[in-house]
């Protein structure tokens, strides 16, 4: 190659890297300059959101408290309604206390699934779920928020503790759609089951983890907050 | 005898920027003529609201995409302009997703994913391609808001025609009276091509109508 070719695809190398890194420079400050001007309104509509569907899958409240874990491993009133980790306790004309709604998340086909479900603990049941947001496949995966069938497992679903109190007596399964034969059992929806299976995950890690705490911790939500 | 020189500025002869905008809401129609964008043509278009707020996001990429390109064409060589397009497209495909959630997170999750595929939408990277690359930005914008229409008008179309069968509703608003039995397979997929196919044949018979009787005129006119 001689000098002049060699000069030559130099100078359209350097032009390559001018264009894609002066392109992406401009796409990144349009990006971010979009983010700013769109996060307050999109953080005030996930809240009214969220509000809503948590007064959706527990009618009977009509208040709600939101908590945190505290270090000493107590529930302690929280205002802020941006943590990761928190809870709302659901409340009637009464003030007493109904149930929970607790936000879980987790991997699903193909992004975070973020859901909403509620638990009623007397009977111990989550009678009722909401998914807040998911990517999952239009018209397969995407099922899991609107099919029927499928939410109607929601709503008794038994999440009792074992005797120690310490972890679910029964893991959640998901079989295969209709041959559900037991109260902790979901049925799958066909053509959705990579997303069927990933929110029986969230909703077993979720339940596994917050369930026994709460039931440790009732008085937290009963009396004193 | 000296000759005095004039100079007279040479006017080329363009083509009306109107034509532009036409023939993508008419001739050259995105869906019913050139057939692009199938994919959220068939499946948001299940409701009024969603095919207009999914026409109006393409619209904006569009718009917004050919703009750039069409400033940025000198500066972008030829070996990585596809590379450059997608990153343009990719972030007013971002932009548009961040402003419909802050617009109403309903809307937003009803569109569901097809908001983030409006990257892939052919009809985008095509304009980019084939026009703005090419053109001045006042005669890409007129081309990315007769596409842009064009595309909208045709899901609207779509969307009112459905929801109306499927729902007895237009734009959430019950007009069709509670007797009306509703037409639940408009609601599905299948509804989606039923429809599409409809339009097209009645599309294609206008534009032949229009065309025979152009011809006919221009017979008629000769001597």
């Amino acid at each position: 190659m001689n000098t002049q070719a060699r000069i030559r695809n130099r100078v359209l190398y350097l032009k390559m890297y001018r264009s894609l890194v002066g392109v992406g420079t401009l796409c990144g400050i349009i990006i971010v300059l979009v983010y700013q001007f769109s996060a307050p309104m999109i953080r005030e509509n996930k809240k009214i959101a969220l509000e809503t569907a948590i007064f959706k899958i527990l009618p009977d409240a009509t208040t709600k408290k939101s908590y945190v874990l505290s270090e000493t491993g107590n529930f302690i009133l929280s205002e802020s309604s941006s943590e990761i980790d928190i809870i709302y306790a659901g409340f009637n004309d009464q003030h007493q206390l109904i149930g929970f709604t607790i936000p879980a998340r987790g991997m699903g086909y193909q992004d975070t699934i973020e859901l909403l479900y509620a638990y009623e603990p007397i009977a111990q049941n989550i009678i009722g779920m909401v998914v807040l947001q998911s990517r999952e496949t239009p018209g397969l995966g995407s099922r899991i928020e609107d099919d029927h069938g499928f939410l109607r497992n929601f709503e008794k679903l038994d999440v009792s503790l074992n005797a120690k109190k310490t972890e679910l007596k029964n893991s959640l399964q998901i079989v295969k759609p209709g041959k559900k034969t037991s109260r902790w059992q979901i049925d799958s929806i066909t053509g959705a089951t990579v997303s069927a299976n990933a929110v029986g995950k969230i909703l077993q890690q979720s339940a596994s983890q917050w369930l026994p705490a709460i039931k440790q911790h009732y008085e937290d939500f009963e009396f004193g907050h | 005898m000296a000759t005095k020189l004039i100079n007279i500025p040479v006017v080329k002869a363009e083509p009306q920027a109107s034509n532009e905008f036409i023939k993508g809401l008419w001739q050259q129609n995105p869906i019913f003529v050139q057939v692009l964008g199938m994919c959220p043509t068939l499946a948001v278009t299940n409701s009024a609201v969603n095919a207009l707020v999914m026409g109006l996001a393409t619209l904006f990429v569009l718009l917004m995409s050919n703009i750039m390109v069409s400033s940025l064409r000198t500066f972008i060589p030829r070996q990585v302009r596809i590379a450059t397009y997608v990153l343009i497209i990719a972030t007013f495909v971002t932009a548009i997703d961040y402003l419909i959630q802050a617009f109403s997170l309903e809307i937003h999750k009803a569109l569901g994913a097809f908001i983030s595929l409006i990257v892939v939408n052919c009809l985008i990277l095509g304009r980019a391609e084939a026009f703005a690359s090419r053109n001045t930005v006042n005669k890409s914008i007129q081309d990315a808001l007769g596409m842009g229409l064009g595309f909208t008008l045709a899901l609207l179309s779509l969307g009112i025609i459905r929801e109306l069968l499927g729902q007895g509703s237009l734009f959430g608003i019950q007009v069709l009276p509670d007797s009306f039995q509703h037409w639940t397979i408009m609601l599905l997929p299948g509804g989606g091509f039923f429809t599409l196919g409809v339009l097209l044949i009645l599309f294609n018979w206008i534009q032949q109508r229009q065309r025979q009787l152009q011809i006919n005129e221009k017979a008629k006119a000769k001597p």
